[in-house]
């Protein structure tokens, strides 16, 4: 490694990456430091923007929420943003441990762009545009654009990861996920879930089932239909385990050293039930 | 568990024999005490030097190339471009192996480094010295190795008619145990196949060490390991020097659990040392350490259990395969130990057990703590419970019925002549109060955890018994001796052992030992070494209590005896009046009193013993004899909440009681209960090393998951059952491995209890919960 | 070589010179400041033995590139201690509860747990269960951690 260059702002971060299109962006450490510590990463140029003030600010507004790149799992959980943002905030709960959640940032679990990415399914539930600028000034596009594969983003040379904009709709947020033991896991499967009761729509996705981080479109259209939204927007039983159903049929899972195909498949339609149910009936009312 | 519980756990010892030594009272910091470590403030300071914190002047780093095949013969292998590379210092083959090229704890057939063909994913290939570890690293990976790929044999059960994958074949051991009239049947008859996993020791602290060497071509090294005479013996015949040039000691131990009773980077160390002239420091990742020491034996397991209509067990019937891996490390033991407990502990006439352990070219197995009675008490507790449920009987009762006790006969046909409280083990946990455990809404108490996949109407909850036992000690006419020295100078003693602290507190109890025979407050504890003391045995099979700390005392009663004896003569009394007090010499009579420190002033008294325990047989063609020195037991009650729909599970409560001969130091006994009962928790659900065609698949702390603190429940430890063991020092067992034996089996079974699924199969996966 | 970096750790400055601008603050506190205290088990952010403070805030530091620390107040195991052989509450409940076995996870525990108790004087068993769910331990199965941080709980909460 010849050059480390520590940002303090966003246009010393840009120059920075100007001067070298090929360096690796360091946000939290998280994903990249455990590369370089195996060797298998060993890029020459790297710019640190975990101090970079712009990144690391947030927003909330009454139909939208504003996070940046540089905002820790933690801030997510602690600051106003676990109520605006809940299924944010739910899903940066499951990831690693403090320590991690401390470091961790939404801009790098972004950049990293694994499947299993927590907050990922919570953003695509989110309708969240991902706002990213380099040479080319600033670019905005959805997360079926910017995540383009396991681990493949459309981030050109010289761009960095500025903010996401997600939907602040007003409807309960779910965040479910499987992993192998109660705390500290990578995902075998997750689940976001919004109900947005203006549109009166279901919005769901997932992670760690697919290539990329789905929305189940076909099964939220056949579930809106099936809420009563002007009375209490309840679901019952077999709704929700139909819905789960349907869920299941948008995933694509594989086999793997952490779970197989048919467990992942099953799991996200239970979960999806679940979710359902949480966010439609009273029970799940109760817990919000 | 609170401080307050463990005091209550100790008060409800069961104590019903009598004490098999006087102890002699040392305020309170002698043996039965609740002594704290004397590592403990530097280990919480960060001041405790492990065998990673090493340093020296100009010192070099190795690192080894290993094989990514499971199978393959190499052609041809290319360092010149590992050479080239600016600071590196060595690049060694296997040709640079001057003495013997292979090692091993029972069988010497274990490569030091790769001669022209390698067995298993993680094979050490290649060693290279450079004055960084990046470097050493990036020249590891520009070694050139042509490798011929060839076929794995992966499956244990095939591998006894593969194409033998060694020279010396493919079986390591094949053992049958024939006991009692083999053609009686029962009337009620139950049949299971059950599995376990290839789990990992997975200490906290990496395989790491640094070797110095020296100019007249001998070698210092400061290791982590749990056996520091037999690494010596294996070391210097790889380096084809006297025993003498090789000086071990011991650095700090981040654990242990089994895996460092074989080699890993010791003799690799050496080479580099001794090649390069100059120190050289290797600390392995946490990926390097999962491929770099053995692992627990997977086991595949057929039983059928016999017994009359009232529950008497009539015969048991078993099959026992280990798959050991690619080097026979310790697999020959094992599998006598799995075969030899393959009952559980019970009274049992008749029995036909087979083991087999055969050699893949799968990763190498070895010891963990339970040593072989973990995989077999899976199955025997599975067993009892499908018998119990055949015969519509209590679990609890049937396990009761058939308890073994002193005097009965083990299918070894060994008679049990020591304590063995089985059925007050299994009467004190089994009928323990039912933890209270309140109805929580807190996701973290329920399954899944902070996923917030579970609500508490999702949860089903279950409980499981399980009882285990294993012998302490090594088997087979093995005379795992150990030797402790003792000096009192100047009223303060030393000991010097070369057992080796891994965690266990064996160095807490070496100092309440001294301090109880010698009357003594300040104990100082001389380096664990090759070269001022001889062997201490492994830090392995629950021995060392017994035998170094038996070592320790008679160490200390040899120098009392002496001091005694001239005191005596002072005196003109009798030494049998006289005794080591509060840092005295009285006599009982009160007539004389002289301060050891005087007493002891300048050279002092010293004492250099060897403890031996009672001598053991090997097994016969039938696998009888009197095989074993002594055995503990424990059992297990678990308490498990389970979301059936995703196959998730909480323990909420571990129960447990435990044969412990005699207590000596509570707070470390429950340090070794609850921690082996984690271990158990994490092979019953989570901990395996997963394979596919050899290759490890989750080498590293992400994928192979230990319990966290949302994992691990309270335990409550509902008894001590203390039963003094004749011949043992204080009359202690061993306590280490029983926690981890019958734990596994507990949860299982509630788990079982919970969903009603058979889960034949150990770590339970969700998928076979949700799927069946 | 790349040009000398400083960091602060326990209130000293540090010249960081010769080193690779690859290696982790895990590994510059280690190797080349000597703070051996800091733990070196996974250098994957799965075990929290090397934890330590920086600018306050807990961190694993074989996460952190250890140039990017410049700048920041790094605070280790060793510098929680209270002089050489004084210890803070944390530490001599975790000797008086027999928290420790073999000690390798110790340091990253002893961090985290003056970090939960900074933010919270009176955690529930939940709450301290999750703070040190990172903190892997091999030895303990937790019993006696948990002891030890409920006594050093109590015993900061009667300071006066």
């Amino acid at each position: 490694m010849s050059d480390v260059v520590v940002a303090r702002s966003l246009d010393e971060a840009q120059g920075a990456l100007a001067d070298h299109p090929g360096a690796t962006v360091l946000a939290g450490g998280t994903d990249l430091m455990v590369e370089i510590n195996r060797g298998l990463r060993r890029p020459s140029h790297v710019v640190g923007v975990a101090q970079v003030p712009e990144l690391r600010q947030w927003s909330i507004a009454d139909d939208r929420v504003i996070v940046g790149g540089g905002v820790t799992y933690t801030e997510m959980m602690t600051t106003p943003l676990a109520d605006a943002a809940p299924a944010l905030a739910q899903a940066a709960r499951t990831v690693g441990s403090p320590p991690i959640r401390n470091a961790g940032t939404l801009g790098g679990n972004l950049g990293t762009a694994s499947p299993a990415g927590d907050t990922l399914p919570v953003l695509a539930a989110l309708n969240a545009k991902i706002v990213v600028v380099g040479p080319d000034g600033e670019r905005r596009m959805a997360l079926d654009d910017f995540v383009v594969g396991v681990k493949r983003t459309s981030l050109r040379p010289g761009e960095l990861i500025v903010r996401a904009e997600m939907d602040r709709p007003a409807g309960r947020q779910e965040f479910l996920k499987i992993g192998p033991r109660n705390a500290m896991v990578i995902s075998m499967a997750g689940l976001a879930l919004v109900a947005d009761h203006d549109a009166r729509a279901v919005r769901c996705a997932l992670g760690a089932v697919a290539a990329g981080i789905p929305r189940a479109r076909v099964a939220e259209a056949w579930v809106a239909e099936r809420i009563d939204w002007d009375n209490g927007a309840g679901v019952d039983d077999e709704v929700a385990a139909e819905f789960g159903q349907r869920v299941a049929a948008a995933s694509s899972p594989i086999d793997d050293h952490r779970s197989t195909a048919a467990y992942r498949r099953h799991a996200v339609a239970v979960l999806a039930t679940r979710a359902l149910k949480r966010a439609f009936t009273e029970e799940g009312a109760a817990d919000a | 568990m609170t401080s307050e519980a463990v005091n209550t756990a100790a008060g409800g010892s069961t104590a019903t024999g009598t004490g098999a030594d006087t102890i002699v009272d040392a305020g309170t910091r002698g043996v039965g005490a609740n002594v704290g470590r004397p590592d403990g403030v530097p280990k919480v300071q960060g001041r405790f030097a492990f065998s990673s914190d090493l340093w020296a002047d100009d010192f070099l780093w190795g690192h080894t190339l290993r094989s990514p095949h499971a199978s393959a013969l190499i052609r041809g292998i290319d360092i010149g471009p590992a050479v080239a590379m600016a600071g590196v210092y060595a690049v060694l083959l296997a040709d640079d192996v001057p003495g013997c090229l292979t090692y091993g704890l029972e069988h010497g057939d274990q490569p030091a480094l790769a001669d022209g063909q390698v067995r298993y994913v993680g094979e050490p290939v290649a060693l290279v010295a450079a004055d960084h570890p990046d470097i050493a690293r990036r020249a590891a990976e520009a070694i050139v190795v042509d490798y011929e790929v060839t076929e794995p044999v992966t499956d244990a059960e095939a591998a006894p008619t593969a194409d033998p994958i060694h020279p010396d074949g493919n079986i390591f051991r094949e053992i049958a145990i024939r006991h009692g009239d083999l053609d009686v049947t029962g009337e009620v008859v139950v049949e299971g196949v059950y599995e376990v996993g290839m789990q990992d020791q997975a200490f906290m602290g990496p395989e790491s060490g640094m070797a110095l060497p020296d100019e007249d071509g001998s070698v210092e090294l400061f290791v982590s390991t749990q056996w520091l005479h037999v690494d010596r013996e294996q070391i210097a015949a790889c380096l084809g020097i006297d025993e003498e040039k090789v000086r071990l000691t011991l650095a700090g131990v981040g654990g242990a659990f089994g895996a460092r009773e074989d080699l890993s980077l010791q003799v690799h160390l050496c080479l580099l040392a001794l090649h390069t002239g100059k120190p050289v420091k290797m600390v392995y990742s946490r990926d390097e350490s999962f491929l770099g020491h053995v692992h627990r034996h997977p086991a595949k397991m057929w039983y059928r259990h016999h017994a009359d209509r009232c529950g008497r067990l009539v015969k048991v019937e078993a099959r026992i395969v280990l798959d050991g891996g690619a080097y026979a490390s310790t697999s020959s033991a094992v599998i006598a130990n799995a075969s030899c407990f393959a009952a559980g502990p019970y009274k049992v006439p008749a029995a036909h057990i087979v083991g087999l352990a055969a050699r893949t070219n799968n990763p190498p197995c070895g010891a963990m703590r339970g040593f072989g009675a973990v995989q077999t008490c899976f199955g025997h507790e599975s067993q009892m419970d499908k018998l119990a449920a055949a015969l519509d009987m209590d679990p609890v009762e049937l396990r009761l019925l058939n308890a073994i006790a002193p005097g009965d006969r083990l299918v070894t046909g060994q008679v049990i002549t020591g304590t063995f409280p089985t059925a007050e083990v299994i009467r004190q946990c089994a009928y323990a109060p039912e933890p209270e455990i309140p109805p929580s809404d807190d996701r973290r108490d329920l399954p899944g955890g902070s996923g917030r996949t579970t609500d508490a109407a999702d949860t089903v909850r279950g409980t499981g018994f399980a009882v285990g036992f294993k012998n302490l000690m090594f088997s087979e006419g093995y005379d795992d001796y150990s030797s402790a020295a003792c000096r009192v100078s100047d009223g303060v003693a030393t000991i010097t052992c070369a057992c080796a602290e891994v965690g266990q507190g064996f160095v807490t109890l070496a100092q309440q030992i001294a301090r109880t025979e010698l009357g003594v407050d300040e104990v100082i504890l001389a380096p664990a070494q090759t070269a001022t003391i001889g062997s201490a045995g492994s830090s392995s099979a629950s021995r060392q209590t017994w035998m170094s700390g038996g070592a320790v005392q008679a160490a200390c009663r040899e120098v009392r005896t002496q001091i005694l004896a001239d005191m005596a003569a002072d005196w003109g009394v009798s030494p049998d009046g006289l005794v080591l007090r509060d840092g005295l010499v009285v006599s009982l009579d009160g007539q004389q009193e002289a301060l050891l420190a005087q007493v002891t002033a300048g050279a002092g008294y010293e004492a250099d013993v060897e403890y031996h325990h009672a001598p053991t047989e090997p097994l016969d063609e039938n696998g009888q004899g009197n095989a074993h020195v002594s055995f503990a037991c424990a059992a297990h009650r678990a308490t498990v909440d389970v979301d059936p729909d995703l196959g998730l599970v909480r323990v909420r409560d571990i129960t447990t009681a435990q044969d412990v001969g005699r207590i000596l130091n509570p707070t470390q006994a429950v340090g070794q209960i609850e921690g082996g009962i984690a271990q158990g928790l994490g092979l019953a659900l989570m901990e395996e090393i997963v394979l596919d065609d050899g290759l490890v698949r989750n080498a590293s702390f992400t994928d192979y998951v230990i319990p966290t603190t949302l994992d691990m429940p309270d335990v409550t430890i509902a008894a001590f059952v203390e039963e003094p063991e004749p011949g043992a020092p204080y009359g202690a067992k061993g306590i280490g491995e029983p926690p981890t034996i019958s734990s596994s089996a507990a949860i299982a079974a509630a788990v079982r209890a919970a969903t009603g699924q058979p889960l034949p199969r150990i770590p339970i996966r969700p998928a076979d919960i949700a799927l069946g | 070589m790349p040009d000398p970096y400083s960091l602060r750790v326990n209130g000293v400055d540090c010249e960081v010179a010769d080193s690779d601008l690859a290696e982790s603050l895990l590994f510059v506190l280690r190797e080349r400041l000597g703070l051996t205290g800091t733990k070196n088990a996974c250098t994957e952010g799965e075990c929290s033995s090397c934890a330590v403070l920086i600018d306050g805030v807990l961190t694993c530091s074989c996460l952190v590139l250890a140039a990017t620390a410049a700048g920041q107040e790094v605070t280790t195991v060793e510098g929680l201690s209270n002089g050489r052989d004084g210890l803070s509450v944390v530490q001599e409940a975790f000797v008086d509860e027999g928290a420790v076995q073999c000690g390798f996870c110790t340091p990253g525990l002893i961090v985290a747990v003056h970090d939960l108790l900074e933010a919270n004087a009176d955690p529930s068993d939940g709450d301290v269960r999750e703070a040190l769910s990172g903190n892997l331990c091999r030895c303990t199965g937790y019993g006696r951690i948990l002891a030890a941080v409920n006594t050093a709980a109590e015993a900061k909460r009667s300071q006066p």
